[in-house]
């Protein structure tokens, strides 16, 4: 099992990063905190005032939401593609075929009613 | 991790090895690409800073040191400091699964009385038996670093920079994903050491009851798939954030995107998980579509004895074979890299919308016709 390894990996990245971080305030002179205009949220030239919970387009939600179906859609097919050729050479394979065959027209019949309903349009 | 302590510390130290092979690439990556822009556009470059402006990059380093740490006030202190570090993760740990050459094989040896038995340490991270899978699953976590700097710095630019950004890359990683269930499909396994294997050797295919083979061509997937190729080395454009993909960053109207607030280290940090992203795709493309660290006319047994007609030692022999790999893998990344490089400073960016349309109308039913007549392919080769 590779999980030790991944732990360990994250866990020693998490620590590098940090180290950084901490000696870059170090080398920088310390953390500075106030309530200069240095402090003060990026804006071109004028003073900022939105705050940072703006409103955003609702296209962005649409997008995830159409790739959530689609990309469950997607791994279903991995499966599916791992094992085609064992299928292949016990003689099952127009059935599989014919399986995969029937979500894909489900699959793409859902990606054209998308593209016709306008969903990913962006204006 | 292994059985005995030995095994344990030489995986330890290879994991670490890798991880900052990454971060001392991005030094490197980076003269190239100023270096190569400049080439490019007609100009010198940075040229002043030691030997071919080599040293400018650890000058920057030194300047990086030298920024204060001066959070906004309205950032979200925990999302904004911990994002350059989560940035860092997902790309080495990706990358840790992507073997680089052909393993080492160390023979047992005994050492101040105690015995170690036969070792094989693989040359990649970790060996995971559905890499592809896992790669995929990880490297995508990195919508979540950039989701985390663009609220946490509380700035609208960086929120607008990072909604877009994540928003491109969930678009294309469908692309990416459809396009590599092709590649899954000709070798019929998710494990990338397999599928290096099932491309030794010259370009063979049978077709019903008759075997062809081109003697003269590697047998590389690109021959295979290079539709699917296609469609995911423009994928992986999109999933790293580069030109001319890089909407997330839109200097114009977005002044820097996502990290717009950060500055010094942290924003170093943040490019370095764009190198590895770069590195991961270019890892990839190369195992699924150039034959990984094959070299080209030669498979690993032929090579394994033409060392050993020199070498007698079998741990030396497969040291020297893993080099030689290594050395081929090397030059094909090196050679994906400058392509990045090189299509980054060649085409202009595209509008959003047409980003968007690119992947969702364009590649998507590509992907999926590619996938279609693969699985067409296969089933008549096999009647």
């Amino acid at each position: 099992m590779p999980l030790g390894g991944i732990l360990f990996l994250a866990i020693f990245i998490g620590a590098f990063g940090t180290f950084l971080i901490y000696l870059a305030r170090f080398t920088g002179g310390g953390l500075k905190t106030g309530r200069g205009v240095k402090f003060e949220t990026y804006e071109c030239g004028l003073p900022a005032e939105e705050k940072n919970d703006t409103k955003v387009s609702v296209k962005f939600y649409l997008t995830g939401i159409l790739f959530i179906l689609f990309d469950i859609e997607i791994i279903f097919m991995y499966p599916w593609a791992v094992t085609f050729k064992d299928f292949l050479q016990n003689g099952t394979g127009l059935y599989v075929l014919g399986a995969m065959g029937f979500f894909l027209l489900v699959f793409i019949f859902g990606l054209f009613w998308e593209i016709k309903s306008k969903a990913l349009d962006w204006d | 991790m292994g059985n005995d302590f030995f095994e344990i510390t030489v995986n330890a130290i290879k994991l670490v090895v890798i991880f900052l092979m990454i971060v001392q690439a991005v030094p490197l990556l980076v003269w190239v690409e100023r270096r190569g822009s400049a080439f490019i556009q007609n100009r010198l470059g940075p040229n002043r800073v030691g030997p071919l402006g080599l040293i400018q990059l650890l000058a920057d380093a030194v300047k990086f040191l030298g920024k204060e740490d001066a959070p906004p006030n309205k950032a979200v202190k925990l999302l904004y400091y911990t994002a350059p570090v989560f940035a860092l993760i997902p790309g080495a740990i990706a990358y840790c699964a992507i073997p680089l050459s052909t393993p080492i094989s160390v023979e047992a040896f005994d050492f101040f009385g105690r015995h170690f038995g036969p070792y094989r340490f693989a040359m990649q991270g970790y060996d995971i038996n559905i890499g592809i899978v896992f790669i995929l699953g990880i490297s995508s976590l990195a919508a979540y670093t950039i989701l985390m700097a663009g609220w946490g710095s509380g700035n609208k630019y960086a929120l607008m920079g990072a909604l877009r950004a994540s928003a491109q890359i969930i678009s294309y990683e469908l692309a990416l994903g459809l396009s590599i269930v092709g590649v899954i499909l000709l070798y019929g396994t998710f494990n990338l050491t397999e599928m290096i294997a099932a491309q030794s050797g010259p370009l063979a295919f049978r077709w019903g009851s008759n075997q062809y083979v081109f003697s003269f061509l590697p047998n590389w997937g690109i021959f295979f798939q290079p539709v699917g190729a296609l469609i995911f080395f423009a994928a992986a454009f999109a999933e790293s954030n580069r030109l001319p993909f890089d909407l997330a960053e839109g200097e114009a109207e977005l002044v820097a995107g996502f990290h717009t607030e950060y500055g010094g280290f942290k924003m170093l940090m943040f490019f370095i998980g764009e190198y590895a992203h770069m590195m991961i795709a270019s890892g990839l493309v190369v195992t699924f579509f150039l034959g990984g660290y094959l070299i080209p006319g030669f498979t690993v047994d032929e090579i394994k004895n033409w060392v050993g007609t020199f070498i007698n030692n079998g741990t030396a022999v497969s040291a020297v074979v893993c080099a030689f790999h290594l050395l081929s893998y090397l030059l094909k990344l090196t050679f994906l890299m400058w392509v990045f490089i090189w299509i980054r400073w060649t085409l202009p960016r595209f509008r959003y919308d047409q980003l968007m349309d690119l992947g969702w109308k364009t590649m998507l039913p590509w992907a999926l016709g590619n996938t279609i007549i693969t699985a067409g392919l296969i089933y008549w080769s096999y009647q």
